[in-house]
C-alpha cells in the first residue's frame, strides 16, 4: 500500500501516481518535514523518503511475467545451477535424447547461460533441440530480463500454444550468484557431481536452500570416489530439509528414468 | 560477485524514485540485508563506491541493517534465532528449519535535498 495516497498499489517502487502529492495525505504543502524542521530561502532542505523496496524488485517483476507466459503457454521451465564442469549440458542432451524415446512429440529447448562461447548451445542443438545461448559477459548468472529475451528468441507463438513443452535453462557455472535470481522457473535444479565433494551443500548453502531437486551426478564414477552419498544428502537436507534428491548418471543412463519422471511431473 | 548487480539494483530503485519524487541529491541511503540474504555487506560496501558516482546517490553516507535471522523448527513447532543457513535448532539440535526472517535485501529510506 502506498503510504502516502493509501492506495492499494503493491509496492512504491512500481508505483505510478498521476497526480503530484505535496508529501501530505490531503495535497497541503508543508515546508518543515525536512530534518531541520523549518524552511530557510534559498536552501535546499533534507527530507525523508520512506522505500523499503526490494532490491531484486524490477528482476522479480519480470521473473513474474516470465513465469505467466511460460504458465500460458504450457512451457514447464526449469533453471538447472551448479559449479562449472558438473555435467549440466552433458545431463541435459542425455536428457533430450531419452526424452525422444518416453516422450516423443515433446517440445523440448534450452536456454544456455555462459560468460562466453556458444559451445553449450552448439551441443544441445547437435541433439536437435533448439537452443539459444545468452554470454553474460562479465555476469557471473542470468537474470529475468535474459531469459525474456532468449525465450522470445526461440519461442514462435504460433506453435504449440496448447500443447505442453520443457523449457531447460542452464545457468551460468556458479554455485553462490544463481541462486538469489528468480527467473520465472517452475523450480530450480542443483547438479552437484559426486567428483566434487560431498560438503558442496554446506559450502554454498543458498543455492542448495534455493533448489526443489539435487541431482548427484557422475554416478558411475562412485566406485573410483570416497564421495559418500549420505553424508551428502544429510548436508543438503541441512540447509534444505525439502529438498528432493536423484542419482544420475547421464553417461550410462542409470537414473535417467527417475529424472525424466521428476520432470514430466504435472 | 553479485553485489555489483545488486548495487546496480539499488541505484535504480533510488533513481526511480527521484523521478517519482523529484529529488536531485541522495544524503543518506538506508539498507537492509538480513543475515541470511545471500550477501556480503563488505562486497556490496565495494560495489555500491564503485556504481554511485555519477548518480544521484554521488557522496551519499550509506547505512546497512543487518537483521539476524530467524527460522521455524519444524520439530519445536516455534521461532529459533540462526545466524546462517548451517545452524542447527539451539533448543533441539535438529536442522528441520525454515527461515522466515533475515532474508529480506530492501532499500528501506533516502535522506534526500531537491
Amino acid at each position: 500500500m502506498c503510504v502516502v495516497c493509501g492506495c492499494a498499489a503493491p509496492g512504491p517502487v512500481q508505483h505510478q501516481h498521476p497526480h503530484q502529492h505535496a508529501h501530505t495525505a490531503s495535497g497541503d504543502l508543508h515546508y518543515g518535514t525536512g530534518a531541520a524542521r523549518v524552511s530557510v530561502p534559498g536552501m535546499s532542505q533534507a527530507r525523508a523518503i520512506k522505500l523499503e523496496a526490494d532490491v531484486l524488485g524490477a528482476n522479480n517483476a519480470i521473473a513474474a511475467q516470465n513465469r505467466a507466459h511460460f504458465m500460458s503457454h504450457h512451457v514447464s521451465a526449469y533453471n538447472l545451477v551448479s559449479s562449472p564442469g558438473s555435467g549440466k549440458t552433458t545431463l541435459l542432451c542425455a536428457t533430450i535424447e531419452a526424452l525422444k524415446q518416453r516422450a516423443p512429440g515433446l517440445p523440448v529447448a534450452v536456454i544456455e547461460g555462459d560468460q562466453q562461447t556458444t559451445h553449450d548451445a552448439d551441443r544441445i542443438r547437435a541433439t536437435g533441440a533448439p537452443a539459444i545461448q545468452v554470454n553474460t559477459g562479465k555476469g557471473c548468472h542470468l537474470d529475468a530480463p535474459m531469459v525474456a529475451d532468449a525465450f522470445a528468441h526461440l519461442h514462435h507463438h504460433a506453435h504449440h500454444d496448447h500443447e505442453p513443452s520443457l523449457l531447460f535453462i542452464e545457468n551460468v557455472g556458479n554455485l553462490v550468484c544463481p541462486a538469489m535470481w528468480d527467473l520465472g522457473e517452475r523450480a530450480k535444479v542443483a547438479v552437484l557431481s559426486v567428483t566434487e565433494g560431498e560438503d558442496k551443500p554446506l559450502k554454498y548453502p543458498d543455492l542448495f536452500a534455493a533448489a526443489s531437486l539435487m541431482v548427484l551426478n557422475k554416478t558411475d564414477l562412485l566406485p573410483h570416489l570416497d564421495f559418500d552419498v549420505a553424508q551428502c544428502i544429510d548436508y543438503a537436507r541441512r540447509v534444505n530439509p525439502g529438498i528432493e534428491v536423484l542419482l544420475v548418471s547421464a553417461k550410462t543412463g542409470v537414473g535417467m528414468d527417475a529424472w525424466l519422471d521428476w520432470l514430466l511431473q504435472a | 560477485m553479485h553485489e555489483l548487480s545488486l548495487a546496480g539494483g539499488i541505484v535504480r530503485v533510488v533513481e526511480d524514485a527521484a523521478a517519482r519524487e523529484g529529488f536531485t541529491r541522495v544524503a543518506q541511503l538506508r539498507l537492509e540485508a538480513g543475515a541470511l540474504a545471500g550477501v556480503d555487506t563488505r562486497a556490496l560496501r565495494f560495489a555500491l563506491e564503485a556504481s554511485l558516482p555519477g548518480t544521484c546517490l554521488e557522496g551519499a553516507e550509506v547505512l546497512i541493517d543487518e537483521p539476524p535471522g530467524t527460522a521455524w523448527c519444524l520439530r519445536c513447532a516455534h521461532a529459533v534465532p540462526i545466524t546462517t543457513r548451517l545452524d542447527p535448532c539451539p533448543d533441539c539440535g535438529g536442522h528441520q528449519l525454515q527461515p522466515t526472517g533475515g532474508t529480506e535485501l530492501r532499500v528501506l529510506d533516502l535522506v534526500v535535498h531537491d
